[in-house]
């Protein structure tokens, strides 16, 4: 039978202390080639991240959201070391990692795990529940008892008795016992920062309830670090602590995810919010707050990426990029209604929401 | 101590017992599947009967004579006849059946292991290396196989090993083709992924997670070639690259019984037959195989 120091993992130190944040990420870009046709002369360019930079601090769950394509898939990719970035640099708990005096890339796999949107795509069909939990452990050097002993315990932690589902296949599961799965694997590592890529996006609106309680539990049980994407705003408000809003590759707006939910201060925060269906049918949106689809990444527009969206646009959008600035202590937005020396004529005029205002 | 917890709770519920061997799952529904047990007994008399030849044969595959040739099938001592030499053609073909079946499988085995190894590897790693390795073979896809196999046993001269690496070396190509398209799909998915961010070699990850689920696509395509193969090989022995006569061949028997389609055609046809159910056993069966290997049964 196993005995605790064969089945656990060593646990991983906190290096940086509580100050430290758990992640930097320092403009982070990737563009991909987009092969054109072969009398196309010169390959077009995709710029899917664009100078992305921002800090998760340790025991907080950052939610991303963005339209569909904005980026936010590729920017955890990129985190993650699935993609490698283009330019950018990237701090875990204050070191560098897979670079000369940083932590090991190995070492590094074990302190950030992924939970993915498709549960089913996500494991391997041929791999019974168990070994699909067990087999992480055992590339970090547990013996395969020690691991399945531990998989099993996983199991039961994520509501799954072992007895009942440990040999399962995943076709033999449903989405959210899969996604169970997943996040038991994911947690085999005794990671410290877990990114959940659209990880309830695909289950039933019961059954993302529960696994959203389980990963509320397991994060206060296991002092976890979450990056939480979505597109869905309710859930993010439900489990963010901080809130990063995503726009064509870029970050327009970051802050907590309170101030940001009530006092948006980019008018693509302000949209997305308001295209939230209301729970009172007298609040319903009679008209879409935002039209047209977002523009193509391959050729975004000049300046301000929103800006032909924008209802604000003013021709300063069309010349200057907005920067991030700190509007109110903690929370960040990138326009040039926020910036009196920004040359738009509507700065500080404009912000039906903003508290000056009202 | 939260560990500690967990694994109080991991002692008192081990993993349940482990359901019947995944092996003895596979045995099981080939052997619920009629059509697959029908290919395998097939196959089994096929190749009892081209092992045990010398034995079981009732005369000498060698022995001519000029007065009994052509016989018609049910011709008393000669149950299916004799060819146009006079040799009892019973004999013939189950003699013939042990070139023809080892021409048949061993090039698409060592293509199988050949192939699948260089298309794995092309596809997990992808981008440059996919590039060089498929352009590389897709030269081989600009000739048609017979004539890929013909020059490449011209080349390397007669015999029977020349042949098995003349048709290795047509189907190689082939299998990577497929392997190589398999594993670029399975790679893409978040499985695979997953298995990266452990922080696993990329052996270990092909080992455990590409190889299971692109093995059953490749081996049913495979065994579609082992019919191509025992064709091809006769083919070969027709143009005096593979097996010569007077040695017994089905696809060489085909083709010297040519002259006699219109004086006997069904004596002519005969090795055809063997053939045609030898390589519609070994698909059918792969077939069953590859079901009854689903994990998702």
């Amino acid at each position: 039978m196993s005995n605790v120091e064969t089945s656990v993992l060593p646990a991983l130190a906190d290096r940086g202390g509580p100050a430290q944040p758990m992640l930097i990420v320092k403009d982070l870009r990737k563009h991909f080639r987009v092969r054109g046709g072969v009398f196309e002369r010169s390959p077009q360019v995709l710029r899917a991240v664009d100078g992305v930079s921002f800090s998760v601090n340790k025991g907080e769950t950052l939610g991303i959201v963005g339209e569909s394509g904005c980026g936010k898939s590729t920017t955890a990719r990129l985190i993650a070391r699935l993609l490698t970035a283009d330019s950018g640099e990237m701090l875990f708990d204050g070191d560098g990692v897979d670079q000369f005096g940083g932590m090991a890339l190995k070492e590094f796999r074990r302190n950030l795990q992924m939970v993915f949107q498709d549960s089913f795509a996500s494991l391997n069909p041929r791999m019974a529940a168990l070994d699909a939990i067990a087999y992480g452990p055992q590339v970090h050097g547990l013996t395969k008892a020690a691991a399945q002993a531990r998989a099993g315990a996983l199991l039961e932690r994520v509501g799954l008795a072992p007895q009942q589902f440990a040999s399962r296949y995943p076709h033999e599961l449903s989405g959210g016992q899969r996604q169970r799965v997943n996040i038991a694997r994911a947690l085999a590592y005794e990671p410290r920062l877990l990114i959940l890529d659209e990880a309830v996006a695909a289950l039933d609106k019961s059954v993302q309830a529960q696994v959203l309680n389980l990963l509320q539990e397991l994060k206060a049980e296991r002092g976890l670090t979450y990056i939480f994407i979505s597109h869905d705003l309710h859930v993010v408000h439900y489990i963010a602590d901080r809130v990063l809003v995503m726009y064509l590759g870029t970050v327009i707006e970051i802050g907590p995810v309170e101030q940001v939910y009530e006092q948006a201060r980019h008018p693509y925060t302000r949209a997305l919010l308001s295209a939230v269906p209301s729970m009172n049918p007298a609040q319903r949106t009679e008209r879409s707050p935002l039209s047209g689809d977002p523009p193509n990444p391959i050729n975004p527009p000049s300046g301000c990426r929103f800006r032909d969206r924008c209802e604000y646009a003013h021709s300063v959008c069309a010349s200057v990029a907005p920067l991030l600035r700190e509007t109110t202590p903690g929370h960040w937005a990138a326009c040039h209604l926020d910036d009196a020396g920004s040359g738009h004529q509507d700065a500080f005029a404009t912000r039906p929401t903003a508290p000056v205002c009202t | 101590m939260s560990d500690a917890v967990v694994l109080d709770i991991a002692q008192r519920s081990p993993p349940a017992a482990p359901r019947p061997g995944y092996w003895t799952g596979v045995a099981r529904q080939l052997w619920h599947n009629p059509v697959a047990v029908l290919s395998a007994s097939l196959l089994v008399v096929i190749i009892l009967a081209a092992l045990l030849a010398p034995w079981l044969a009732p005369a000498d595959p060698y022995k001519a004579s000029m007065i009994r040739r052509l016989l018609p099938l049910g011709s008393p001592g000669y149950l299916l006849g004799t060819d146009e030499l006079g040799r009892d053609m019973l004999t013939r073909l189950m003699f013939g059946g042990r070139v023809s079946l080892l021409m048949g499988v061993l090039p698409v085995l060592f293509a199988f292991v050949v192939g699948t190894s260089i298309g794995v590897i092309a596809g997990y790693v992808g981008g440059w290396l996919n590039m060089v390795i498929m352009r590389v073979f897709d030269v081989f896809y600009a000739f048609p196989s017979v004539l890929l196999a013909v020059a490449i046993a011209g080349a390397l001269g007669p015999g029977m090993s020349n042949s098995l690496i003349a048709l290795t070396l047509v189907f190689v190509p082939q299998v990577v083709r497929v392997a190589e398209s398999v594993t670029t799909q399975v790679r893409q998915l978040d499985y695979i992924d997953a298995a990266r961010l452990s922080g696993a070699g990329s052996l270990s990850i092909i080992r455990t997670h590409v190889l299971g689920n692109v093995l059953g696509p490749v081996f049913v395509y495979a065994t579609g070639l082992v019919s191509v193969s025992m064709i091809l090989a006769s083919g070969l022995s027709f143009l005096g690259l593979g097996v010569k006569p007077p040695e017994a061949e089905w696809g060489l028997m085909l083709n010297t019984l040519r002259s006699a389609i219109y004086i006997n055609p069904l004596l002519a046809a005969l090795p055809g037959v063997m053939i045609f159910a030898t390589s519609m056993a070994f698909n059918l069966l792969a077939d069953g195989v590859r079901s009854a290997m689903d994990i998702r049964r």
